[in-house]
Formats: C-alpha cells, structure tokens, sequence
C-alpha cells in the first residue's frame, strides 16, 4: 500500500458488449516512479490505459489522480485533468497535416495560449532533448522514420513538463537499436522531469529498461506487481513464462 | 427464426442510429457555439471545401442549365412556349436544381473528403492524441468543418445559379435563335428575390448536412483501411439521401 500514491485505480470494469476486458484492476502507484504493465496481446493493457487518460469510460470502479476521481468527469473537466499528462502513442499519432514542431508545440498553441514564436522556440528545445536536431522542425511527419517520429512524439509528450507520462508499446515496430536509443530517452525524461510514468508493453528489454516496478496483467486483473529486477525471480508462473517467451505454460495462446 | 424480432432488431438498430445522430449534432452545435473557436482551422476549411469546389460546381451549373435550356425549348415547342425558356431556366436553376445539384457534387466530394481524413486520423489514434493534448475534436476538428460548409455551400450555390443561369443563356443564344439582352431581360424580371433566397436557404442547410455526414462517418469508422473507406461511402450516400429528404420538406415550407 503506498502512503499518497499519484494514481490509485481500484476494482475497475470496463466490457465491450460481452467482452469483459477489465475485470477489477487495482493498482497504486507513487510519485516519481516508473510503473511497465507488461502482459499479452488482448489482455486489457490499452484499455486500462485509455481509461486512466479518460478516452474510455470505466463501467465501474475508481481512478484518482493526486487524489481526484477521474472517472465520470465532463469533457471540460477531463481537458483539466489531462494538462497533467504527457502520452507516447504506439504509433506516434502525430498530425499529418502539421510540421513536426506545430506537432511537439501542438498544446502550448491550442490549449495554453502560448505564441507561436514562443511554441516554436519551446518546441525546439523540447526536440533537442530526444536528440532531433532542429532542422526537422519544418518537415511533415511522412517525411521521417518511424524511430525519428517515435522521438517528435516523445518531445510533444515532454514538452509542457507533465506530471504524470504514459508510454503506449514505445519500441512496437522499432530495429534493436532504435529501440535502445528510445527507451533510453524515455528514461532520462522520465527521471529529468521527475515525473510518474505508466508504460504497457510486451518487449521485456523495454520493461526492464523503462521500469523501476513492473506489473503483470492478465485476464483483465493485475496478477503480479513487483521491482523490475525481481521481474526474473517472480515464483510467479504466469510471469515466468511471460519474461522467458514460452509457448508452454499457464498462459495458453493457441485459443484452447 | 422469428421474422418479428428481425423487424424489431432492424427498427431499433435504426433508431439507434437517429438517436446517435441527433446526439452528436446536439455535440457539434454545442461546439461552434461556445469558444475556443479555431479560426485557423476554419479558413483552411473554408478553401477546401469552398475555393477548390468551384470548378466541380461550375461545371455541372454550366451543363445543367444548358441542357434545361434545350428541354424546356423542345417541351415548350409543343404548347408554342418557347418563349419562357429564361424564365424556367431561370427559377429552376435557384429553386431547385442550382441548390440540389451542386449540394449532391459537394456530397460525393465533401463528405466523402472529410470521412477520409477524419476516420484515417481515427485509426491512428490522432482523434486520441488530441484528447490527451486536451484538445476537444469536437472543437477542433468537427466545428471549423461544419462552420466552413455553412458559409461556402450558399457562396456555391450563388455561383451554381449564375453559371447555370448563364449555361442556359450560351444555348439560347447561339442554338436556339434568342436574342442576348431580351434573355437577360426576362430572366432579371422573372426572378424574385425569394427565389434565389429559398434556394440559399436550402444550401445552407445541405451544408450543414454534407459536413455533418463526412465527421459522423469519420468518427465512427471502424478499425482499419475497410472501416475508413465504408465510412466514406456512407457519409456520401447518406449526405445525399438527406438532402433529398431536407430539399423535399423545404420546398414543402417554401411553395
């Protein structure tokens, strides 16, 4: 149990029609620690990410942010909240129709009010700190790579220095190596901005690079949580054959 | 199987449907009426949808207006009407055909333009992204569109009536023997203000349609390359379904 925890999520439900994908999640996690939800495809790690941001709405249960329920709030009042937030999307979602640093600077413009001489300067700085020089500012999105669009998402994430960062599968579809750079850059804003972060992902090096604790779901239900270099000594079977990559196992993915 | 509950899952899937049409309406309105606006954005709809539409609407005013012309002259020929040829042209261009048709071209281009975009940025997860960027869609992305056809479809429609006022014209005058400046007379003395009005009025509302058919279907695209392109095709089929409908009951207020 931590003592004032950033989020607190407790007995959360959310169903697609007869679907039960979130079946009485309950997590805490503290102030300034990097929270990886690792678990298969299908088992509810987007939903509970979507719920948390307020993109779902939760059937049932509790979300609190810094001890404010989120849960059942008006679009006003989730666009509040949502100041808080920074998130890396799977696939970037960047704009397609926006420069990459209209893109990074895309909050300060149309939610805060700022400039677009300031946004501009704000949004450089921001590129700067995930290694994108400044001379892609003025390029579209089609005209970079995916690990180079991963990182304009990771400056539009940072630049307003939110509390709390959410990183959806950040190496999906990266090389080794890009992969690295990315969750190294993760790290270092994650523990620059001293910020709270929740990452889903199933790539295990990711997990163990972006984590201070890792958490397993599955089935719609946290079913391990522990420090990130406990990961490998779990005593959790579910865990081990997840971390090891098995076929054989608890977990039966061949739909028996 | 039980044909009544068919009937009744089909009714209710289409009430359904009504009920989440109305209700995301209500939400666009609610958007363009209460600040922030996106000025930006709506000047860049303004010309997609208004600037880049002349020439797809010039030119079936141009076409139409000159056929009405031949067959009015050829049905006129039978009741030695041939004369009032203009004044058809004329009130059938502002009334009805001018208003109708170019709204239906502005369907098949607009709605379908904006499900396209709108639903690909659905399945990207953009319509996300600007959420956590505490952006409402409905603001940014749904209200500058439908503000944008509100104003452009009856500047369209205007153009649409001049040009197939003037298609009408070019025919009379160079295959049918009318002379130009009697043409021209008849047609300026012929039309009220009301009849170019009514037909302004009606575009205003298509407008509104044609908008807000391409961000409903774009919204609720499914997943995928499948689910954005039947997506842009309900948007343009039921855009021109409702215009058909909106022309109907308008020209039933009207007459």
């Amino acid at each position: 149990m931590i003592d004032k925890p950033k989020i607190s999520i407790s007995n959360l439900h959310k169903s697609f029609g007869e679907k039960q994908v979130l079946q009485g999640i309950g997590i805490d996690i503290a102030a300034g620690k990097s929270l990886v939800i690792i678990g298969g495809s299908g088992t509810g790690k987007s939903v509970l990410l979507k719920c948390i941001l307020g993109l779902l709405q939760a059937d049932q249960g509790s979300i609190k942010i810094d001890n404010t329920e989120t849960v059942g709030l008006n679009v006003r009042q989730q666009e509040k909240i949502a100041a808080k937030f920074g998130m890396l999307f799977q696939g970037g979602a960047l704009f397609d129709s926006l420069s990459i640093w209209e893109n990074v600077a895309f909050r300060l413009t149309h939610a805060d009010g700022i400039s677009k001489a300031e946004a501009k300067e704000l949004a450089i700085e921001a590129m700067a700190r995930v290694n994108l020089p400044a001379r892609n500012a003025d390029l579209r999105p089609a005209e970079l790579s995916g690990g180079m669009q991963k990182r304009v998402g990771l400056a539009r994430a940072i630049v307003t220095k939110p509390q709390i960062l959410f990183f959806d599968e950040p190496t999906t579809g990266l090389d080794p190596i890009t992969a690295d750079v990315i969750n190294r850059l993760i790290r270092e804003q994650v523990t620059e901005l001293g910020a709270t972060a929740i990452s889903i992902t199933h790539d295990m090096a990711s997990a163990r690079h972006i984590a201070d604790e890792i958490a397993m779901i599955f089935e719609g239900k946290i079913i391990w949580r522990g420090a990130a270099d406990d990961v490998d000594s779990s005593g959790n079977a579910y865990v081990e054959q997840f971390v090891n990559g098995s076929a054989d196992g608890p977990i039966n993915v061949m739909g028996g | 199987m039980n044909p009544f509950a068919s009937i009744g899952r089909a009714t209710l899937g289409f009430l359904t449907i009504i009920g989440r049409i109305i209700i995301f309406s209500g939400k666009c309105l609610m958007a363009m009426i209460r600040p922030p606006w996106f000025f930006g954005q709506i000047g860049r709809h303004i010309i997609n949808i208004g600037y880049f539409s002349l020439p797809v609407v010039g030119l079936t005013a141009l076409f139409t207006g000159a056929a009405l012309a031949l067959n009015i002259y050829t049905g006129g020929a039978r009741f030695n009407a041939e004369s009032f040829v203009p004044n058809i042209v004329g009130i059938g261009i502002t009334r009805e055909l001018g208003p109708v048709l170019a709204s239906l071209m502005l369907a098949g281009r607009v709605s379908a333009a904006i499900a396209a975009e709108i639903g690909a940025m659905k399945v990207t997860e953009q319509i996300d992204a600007l959420r956590t960027l505490s952006t409402d869609p409905f603001r940014y992305l749904f209200a500058p569109r439908i503000i944008a056809a509100l104003i452009t479809v009856p500047l369209l429609v205007l153009v649409a009536d001049i040009i197939g006022i003037f298609g009408g014209y070019a025919v009379a005058t160079q295959s049918l023997d009318f002379n130009g400046a009697l043409y021209v007379r008849n047609t300026m003395n012929f039309i009220t203000g009301w009849d170019v009005a009514s037909g302004l009025i009606k575009a205003t509302v298509f407008g509104f349609i044609i908008a807000l058919m391409g961000c409903y279907h774009g919204y609720n695209s499914e997943q995928g390359a499948q689910g954005v392109g039947r997506a842009t095709t309900n948007a343009v089929v039921s855009a021109a379904i409702l215009i058909f409908a909106a022309n109907y009951l308008l020209t039933t207020l009207f007459v």
